[in-house]
C-alpha cells in the first residue's frame, strides 16, 4: 500500500483529480466553450483535409513571413483571453460593494488579475511586437530571411508553448495569485505552496527562451544581412527601433531567467535567496525583476515608435522629419532604460538621494521621447495627410500618449509617488501608455502591413467602427481610474466598502464594454475583409505609396522576398527608387538559395512544454524522462544536414512573370 | 487627495506644481497635433506641401531644448522635495507657519503588518491595538514599520504618503496630523487573499482625547506577550478592533528580528555573529601581517645596527 502510494506520487506528483476545478461554474463554462471551439476547429481541419498543408506550410515553416503571421495570430488569440480577464475584473469591481462580494472570491479574482498582467505583457504585446519585427525587418533591409531561420521557428514555438502552459493552468490546477511580477515572500513556498507560482515560473522560463533567441536572431539579421548600400544611418526607422529593442531583449531577458530560476530553487530546494529568514532578502528580487522589467517596457514601445514613424511619413507623403535625431533618441532611450528601474519602488525605503537620482533619470527619458513626438508632429507639418486607418491610429496615439507620458513623469517624482504608488492612478498611467502607445501602434501596424502580408487591404468601415469604439472606450475606461487613484484607491482590490466610489467603476466598466465592441468590430473587420478580398485586392504591392523596401516587392511577397537583392542609396529606399524611375528586372533570374522547413522546432518546444508541466506538478520520473527526450531531440536535430534547397531559376522566372502580367493587367 | 496632515499637504501641492509645469509642454503639443492633423489633411490643397523637407536645425534645438528646460526645472524640484519629504527625516515644521521646537519629542508608534490586519504598539504608553490608530493633532509622529510574513504598504492618505512594510526590516515614516478627524488607513501593497479588508481607522484627536484613549486602552485586561502575539499573527480577515493594556517591551524588536519564537535566532544576532566572524578573520590576517612586519623591522634593525652589546 505504502509503496503504491509512492509510485503514484513518483508518476503523478502533486497532480490529482482535485486539481480539476469542476466546482467552479465559470471555469467549467469556459472549458466547455474552449473545448467546443477546439473541436470545431479540429473538425474543420480534418474535413477540409488541412492537416498536411498546416504541418508542411505553417507549423514547420521557417519562412520569417509565415512565422511573423503566426506570431500575430497567437498574440491576437491571447488578447481575447487577456481581455476576458479584464472584463471580469471590471465587472467584479462594479458589483463588489458593501454587502455584496461580487461573483469572484479573492481566490479566483487574484488569479484573474495576475493572469491578465502576465498574458497581456508576455503573450499579447510581446508576440505582436515580435511578429512585426519578424515579418517586416527582413523585407525592409532587403533580405530573404532572418539569419537563423530554424531558430526563428523554434523561438516562436517556445513562446506558444509557454503561453499554452499558462492557459493549461485554467483547467488543471490554478495560476499564481501574486500579481504579475510575483514578488516574494508572497510568491515564496510559505505563502504560495500550491502550483500557481510554478505555472507562472515555467511558462515564463519556456517563453523566455524563445524571446531571447529571437532577439539574438534579429540582431544578427539586422547587423549582417542588410542590402548593399544600406549603412546604419540609411536603415528604416522601424528597423532601427527593432535593433535597439533586440539589444534590450538580449541584455534584459537573462536577468529574468536568472531571477525566476532563483525563485524556483527557493521554492523547490529550500534555498534562501528571497526568503525572510536565513539571510534571504525579498528586496533583491524586486530589484532584479525590475532591472529586467523596466527595459521590457521599452522593448514593447520602441518597435511601436518605429511603426508610427513609418506610418506618419507614408501617409503624410513626406520624408520623416529629423531622421538622425529620431535614431539618436531611440539609442538614448535604449541606454537610459537601464538606469531607471528603482522608480518602481521608491516606497521601499531607499534614501532621498537614491530616490531622487532614479526620479531624475526617469524624467530625462522623457526628453528623447518628447523629441520623437515633435518629430512626428513636424513630419505632419507641410505634409499631405491621408486619413487611412493607420494614420488615424497614429493621431489618436500622439494625443493619448502624451497624457500617459505626463502622468508617468509625475509618478517619477518620489514624494508624489508616495501618494500615488500602487494606486489606480498607476494602473491608469501604464494602461495609458501601453494601450494608447503600444496597442494603438500595433493596430496601426496591422492595418498598414496587412495588405503586404495577405495581398488585400482591410475593410475600412469595420476598421473605423473599431477605432471609434477603442479610442473613446479607452478614455472612458481609464480616466475614471486616474480619478480613483487620486482619491487614494489601491489596485488589486476585490471588494470596496465606500459606495461613493462606485460611480467611477461603473463609468470604467462602460468603457470596457465599448472596448469590447471595438474588439468585436476588429474581428468582424478581419472576416469581412476576407470575404471582400477580391475587391480589396492590392495588385501593385505598394497600396499606400510606401517609402521602404517591403513595398517594392509583391503583396504577398514571394517565398524569396526579392528576386534580386536591391541596392540602397537613401533611407527611404523605395521612395528613392520610384523617384529615380526604377524598373523591375524582367529576365536573367538566378536560382535562389533558401532554408528548408523542419519540424524540429515544434517537437523540441512541445517536449519543453511536457518538461515544464512535469516540473510544475513535481512528477519527477516523467520530468527526467521528458528532459532526456528533449536532449535527444536536440541532438538528433543537429544531425539534420538537409537544411537548404534551391528555388530553380525557372520557378523564379515563372513567379516574376506572373507578377509582370498582374501589374500590366492593372495599369 | 484630501490632505489633513502637513506631509500629505506638501505632497499634494507638489503634484499640482509638477502637473502645471508639465502642462506647459503637453497642452501645446496636443493643440499642435490636432491643428496640424486638420490643417495638412489631403483635401486642403491650400496648405503648403514640402515632401522633401526633413530637417531644420533651429526646430531640432527647440524640440530637444524645450523638454530639457522643463526637466531641469522639474529635476531641481524633485531633488529638493525628495530630500525635504524624505519619510525618514524628522519633522521640522507642523505646517507652513509653525516650526517644530527642538524640545518636542515625537510620539513613537511601532507598526506591524500582519496577515491581514495592522498591529500598532505605543512603546511609551505601553499599550497596543489591532486595526485602530490614534494620534494627537499637531504632535509629530514617528512610525517604525515592519511586517510579519509578506510585504505590505502602510498608507493613510490624509496623513502622508505610503511606505512599504517588510518582514525582517524596518522602514520609517515621520508625519503629523493637523486636523482632528477620522481617516482611512490601509495596506497599499497586495498581500494575498485578505488584502481588500486590511483596513483601519486613524483618529486625529486633541491631546486630552488622546490621553483619555490611552487610559481606556490601558484599562484593557489583555496583555500582548509573545504567546498572544503568535495567536494574533495567524492569518485572519476583517479583524475587529482590539486593545491591549500591556505589551512586552521587547516584542517589536523580536518581530523585526524574526525571533518571537524563542528558539529562532534573531537576525540581529545572526548579523552580529557574521560580523564578528568576519572581523576575527580580518584581524587574524592583519595581526599576522603586523607580526611579520614587526619581525622584518626588527630583523633589519638587528642587521643594520650591529652593536657588540646587543650581540650576545
Amino acid at each position: 500500500m505504502h509503496e503504491e502510494m509512492t509510485l503514484t506520487k513518483l508518476i503523478l506528483g502533486r497532480l490529482s483529480w482535485e486539481a480539476i476545478p469542476y466546482h467552479e461554474p465559470i471555469l467549467i463554462g469556459t472549458f466547455s466553450m474552449v473545448a467546443l471551439g477546439a473541436l470545431a476547429v479540429l473538425g474543420a481541419i480534418t474535413k477540409f483535409k488541412l492537416w498536411g498543408p498546416l504541418w508542411r506550410d505553417w507549423i514547420t515553416s521557417i519562412d520569417h513571413k509565415k512565422i511573423g503571421i503566426m506570431y500575430m495570430i497567437f498574440g491576437l488569440i491571447m488578447l481575447l483571453r487577456g481581455f476576458a480577464d479584464a472584463v471580469m475584473m471590471r465587472a467584479q469591481q462594479v458589483l463588489s460593494f458593501g454587502d455584496s462580494t461580487g461573483f469572484l472570491p479573492p481566490h479566483h479574482y487574484d488569479q484573474v488579475f495576475t493572469a491578465h498582467g502576465v498574458i497581456m505583457i508576455f503573450f499579447v504585446a510581446m508576440p505582436l511586437v515580435t511578429g512585426f519585427m519578424n515579418y517586416v525587418v527582413p523585407l525592409q533591409i532587403g533580405a530573404r530571411d532572418v539569419a537563423f531561420p530554424f531558430l526563428n521557428n523554434f523561438s516562436f514555438w517556445m513562446s506558444v508553448f509557454g503561453g499554452m502552459l499558462t492557459m493549461a493552468s485554467l483547467f488543471v490546477g490554478e495560476f499564481a495569485r501574486t500579481g504579475w511580477l510575483a514578488y516574494p515572500p508572497l510568491s515564496g513556498i510559505l505563502a504560495s505552496p500550491d502550483v500557481g507560482v510554478d505555472y507562472y515560473i515555467w511558462s515564463l522560463q519556456i517563453a523566455g527562451v524563445g524571446t531571447l533567441l529571437s532577439g539574438v536572431n534579429l540582431i544578427v539579421t539586422i547587423v549582417k544581412m542588410r542590402a548593399p548600400g544600406m549603412s546604419l544611418m540609411k536603415m528604416p526607422v522601424f528597423t532601427w527601433t527593432a535593433l535597439c529593442t533586440n539589444v534590450l531583449i538580449v541584455a534584459a531577458f537573462p536577468v529574468l531567467t536568472a531571477v525566476l530560476g532563483m525563485l524556483s530553487i527557493d521554492r523547490m530546494f529550500g534555498t534562501n535567496f528571497f526568503t525572510n529568514d536565513f539571510g534571504g532578502n525579498a528586496m533583491m528580487y524586486v530589484n532584479l525583476i525590475w532591472i529586467w522589467g523596466h527595459p521590457e517596457v521599452y522593448i514593447l514601445v520602441l518597435p511601436v515608435f518605429g511603426i508610427f514613424s513609418e506610418v506618419v511619413s507614408t501617409f503624410c507623403s513626406k520624408r520623416l522629419f529629423g531622421y538622425t535625431s529620431m535614431v539618436y533618441a531611440t539609442v538614448v532611450i535604449t541606454i537610459l532604460s537601464y538606469l531607471v528601474w528603482l522608480h518602481h519602488f521608491f516606497t521601499m525605503g531607499s534614501g532621498a538621494s537614491v530616490n531622487s537620482f532614479f526620479g531624475i533619470t526617469t524624467m530625462i527619458i522623457s526628453i528623447p521621447t518628447g523629441a520623437k513626438i515633435f518629430n512626428w508632429l513636424f513630419t505632419m507639418y507641410h505634409g499631405r495627410i491621408r486619413y487611412e486607418l493607420p494614420m488615424m491610429w497614429t493621431v489618436a496615439f500622439m494625443v493619448t500618449f502624451v497624457i500617459g507620458g505626463m502622468t508617468g513623469v509625475l509618478l517619477a517624482v518620489p514624494p508624489a509617488d508616495f501618494v500615488l504608488h500602487n494606486s489606480l492612478f498607476l494602473i491608469a498611467h501604464f494602461h495609458n501608455v501601453i494601450i494608447g502607445g503600444v496597442l494603438f501602434g500595433l493596430f496601426a501596424g496591422i492595418n498598414f502591413w496587412f495588405p503586404k502580408a495577405f495581398g488585400y487591404k482591410l475593410d475600412e468601415f469595420w476598421g473605423k467602427v473599431s477605432f471609434w469604439c477603442w479610442v473613446p472606450g479607452f478614455y472612458l475606461a481609464f480616466m475614471p481610474l486616474y480619478v480613483l487613484g487620486l482619491m487614494g484607491v489601491t489596485r488589486r482590490m476585490s471588494h470596496f466598502e465606500d459606495p461613493s466610489l462606485r460611480i467611477w467603476f461603473i463609468i470604467a466598466a462602460l468603457g470596457a464594454a465599448l472596448i469590447a465592441v471595438g474588439v468585436a468590430a476588429m474581428l468582424i473587420q478581419f472576416f469581412v475583409s476576407f470575404l471582400r478580398r477580391k475587391e480589396l485586392r492590392d495588385v501593385t504591392g505598394d497600396p499606400w505609396g510606401g517609402r521602404t523596401l517591403e513595398w517594392s516587392t509583391s503583396s504577398p511577397p514571394p517565398d524569396y522576398n526579392f528576386a534580386f537583392t536591391p541596392r540602397v542609396h537613401d533611407n527611404d529606399a523605395w521612395a528613392d527608387m520610384k523617384k529615380a524611375g526604377y524598373t523591375r528586372p524582367l529576365k536573367d533570374f538566378l536560382a535562389i538559395h533558401m532554408p528548408k522547413n523542419t519540424g524540429a522546432g515544434f517537437i523540441i518546444s512541445a517536449i519543453s512544454f511536457v518538461v515544464g508541466f512535469c516540473l510544475i506538478w513535481q512528477m519527477w520520473l516523467l520530468a527526467v524522462v521528458s528532459f532526456v527526450a528533449l536532449v535527444v531531440a536536440v541532438i538528433v536535430h543537429t544531425f539534420n544536414y538537409k537544411r537548404d534547397y534551391y528555388i530553380p531559376a525557372a520557378d523564379v522566372t515563372r513567379t516574376e512573370e506572373a507578377r509582370t502580367r498582374l501589374l500590366e493587367s492593372h495599369v | 487627495m484630501n490632505p489633513s496632515g502637513d506631509i500629505a499637504q506638501q505632497q499634494s501641492h507638489l503634484i499640482m506644481v509638477s502637473t502645471a509645469l508639465m502642462l506647459l509642454i503637453i497642452v501645446p503639443v496636443i493643440i499642435l497635433t490636432l491643428l496640424f492633423a486638420w490643417r495638412y489633411r489631403k483635401n486642403n490643397t491650400a496648405a503648403k506641401y514640402e515632401p522633401d523637407w526633413d530637417h531644420s536645425t533651429r526646430l531640432e534645438l527647440v524640440i530637444w531644448g524645450a523638454p530639457l528646460l522643463i526637466i531641469i526645472a522639474l529635476g531641481l524640484l524633485t531633488w529638493i522635495s525628495t530630500h525635504l519629504l524624505d519619510p525618514y527625516r524628522p519633522l521640522t515644521r507642523l505646517d507652513a507657519s509653525r516650526p517644530v521646537s527642538a524640545a518636542v519629542k515625537p510620539l513613537e508608534v511601532e507598526v506591524v503588518a500582519l496577515d491581514w490586519k495592522w498591529l500598532f504598539i505605543y512603546p511609551e504608553q505601553g499599550v497596543a491595538t489591532i486595526n485602530e490608530l490614534y494620534a494627537p493633532v499637531d504632535v509629530p509622529v514617528r512610525f517604525k514599520i515592519t511586517a510579519t510574513e509578506v510585504m505590505n504598504s502602510f498608507y493613510i492618505p490624509a496623513l502622508a504618503g505610503q511606505i512599504y512594510a517588510m518582514p525582517g526590516m524596518e522602514t520609517q515614516l515621520n508625519a503629523v496630523i493637523n486636523k482632528p478627524g477620522v481617516y482611512e488607513g490601509f495596506s497599499a501593497n497586495y498581500s494575498g487573499a485578505g488584502f481588500s479588508h486590511m483596513r483601519f481607522k486613524f483618529y486625529g484627536t486633541s491631546q486630552a482625547d488622546f490621553d483619555k484613549w490611552v487610559d481606556s486602552a490601558r484599562a484593557s485586561s489583555e496583555t500582548l506577550d509573545r504567546a498572544t502575539y503568535t495567536e494574533v499573527a495567524k492569518p485572519s480577515e476583517r479583524e475587529p478592533v482590539r486593545r491591549f493594556g500591556k505589551v512586552d517591551a521587547d516584542l517589536y524588536e523580536a518581530i523585526v528580528n524574526r525571533c518571537v519564537d524563542r528558539n529562532a535566532t534573531c537576525i540581529r544576532e545572526m548579523v552580529a555573529e557574521d560580523e564578528a566572524r568576519a572581523t576575527r578573520a580580518a584581524t587574524s590576517v592583519s595581526l599576522a601581517a603586523e607580526r611579520s612586519a614587526r619581525r622584518i623591522a626588527q630583523a633589519s634593525i638587528d642587521e643594520v645596527c650591529i652593536t657588540p652589546t646587543k650581540k650576545n
